[in-house]
């Protein structure tokens, strides 16, 4: 391993520090996340009125705009970087997003398949009431 | 990141952290680590509540459904005030980083405006949706709505409840260490709020008002 390497592995950032202080490249970052995300954001309004897009595959297009401006957040904003100095800010992030899409994604499936499964409420009283004692049958 | 030694060690002199000779981190690092993995969980919880609003978001039970309920151009507005705020922020930040205490409450003090504006903006939303009989009683995707874009308000309020205190600690107690951490918490709260906002905004308003 390489003297280099060592010292990268001994020393870690705090997520949101920028990396050193040159005033100026720091408010160029800034400067560039802003504008990626406002970008970002006129384009999800866009995308909402445009008729380019086929209608159905427009919250597709948002979805992937907003987690493309999460991503610009996440790195011109909090500086989570891919850097040897933030990896237990990346893992520990990629352990969010994990438990998140399990939520999202686990929750939005098993309604769905629920729903499609769901007996409208009359329909089922009408199927056990019969089956009750000391029911009489309604034909 | 160009990790050289001397980018890493000139950088560890400048924030007078990095490794300890033992390797224990900082307590800067430590402090703003643990700040993530809470600011991490506090995301996990509203992934919860926006499966929820996203289960709940066809139950209208005859009720207003978004597309009625939404202005985009309130949303739009809010949006770029919390946009706005985070970069502020930002640049406060930087200022912090090298003392100086005009631009640092100055930065602060337009973040807390523009998050102001914001709270101020949901507030005057929400009361005209419950004065037109779209309270979170009516039905099932309005309680589901006011629980997320609350919960989000109620985060942001909070944020700037925090960010006073900041200024005030700032204004009396200079940049000490523990203060600059505090602030280092700060920032990445109010970042990660306008990350929240980001799916606030597609998932409710603009999905919304799309149907």
């Amino acid at each position: 391993m390489s003297e280099a390497s060592q010292h990268a592995q001994l020393s870690d950032a705090a997520p949101g520090d920028e990396e050193e202080y040159d005033v100026a490249a720091n408010v160029r970052s800034y400067v560039v996340g802003l504008a990626l995300a406002t970008l970002l954001t006129v384009a999800s309004f866009w995308v909402l009125h445009t008729k380019l897009i086929w209608a159905p595959g427009i919250g597709v297009a948002l979805a992937v705009l907003a987690v493309a401006q999460m991503g610009v957040h996440l790195v011109f904003f909090l500086h989570i970087t891919t850097g040897p100095d933030n990896t237990n800010n990346v893992l520990a992030l990629a352990f969010g997003i994990l438990i998140v899409s399990l939520v999202v994604i686990g929750s939005l499936w098993i309604m769905a398949n629920l729903n499609h499964h769901h007996m409208p409420m009359n329909e089922m009283m009408n199927q056990l009431v019969p089956l009750l004692p000391g029911q009489q049958r309604r034909s | 990141m160009s990790s050289s030694e001397a980018t890493l060690t000139d950088r560890a002199a400048v924030h007078d952290q990095g490794a300890k000779p033992s390797g224990q981190p900082s307590k800067r690092i430590l402090v703003g680590y643990g700040f993530w993995v809470f600011l991490l969980s506090d995301i996990i919880m509203f992934s919860a509540i926006f499966a929820a609003y996203a289960v709940l978001s066809g139950a209208t039970a005859g009720g207003p459904s978004g597309a009625q309920l939404f202005h985009l151009n309130v949303a739009a507005i809010e949006t770029a005030c919390l946009l706005l705020s985070s970069f502020t922020c930002g640049l406060a930040a930087i200022a912090a980083g090298v003392r100086s205490q005009q631009w640092t409450q100055l930065g602060l003090l337009v973040t807390g405006l523009l998050g102001a504006a914001f709270v101020a903006l949901e507030v005057r939303e929400f009361a005209a949706m419950i004065a037109h009989g779209a309270g979170p009683q009516r039905s099932a995707f309005l309680s589901a709505f006011f629980a997320l874009v609350g919960c989000h308000g109620i985060h942001v309020s909070a944020g700037l409840l925090w960010l006073g205190t900041m200024m005030a600690q700032l204004y009396a107690k200079g940049f000490r260490a523990d203060i600059m951490r505090r602030l280092l918490c700060f920032n990445l709260f109010w970042h990660a709020l306008d990350i929240i906002w980001v799916g606030v905004l597609t998932v409710v308003y603009l999905l919304g008002a799309g149907q």
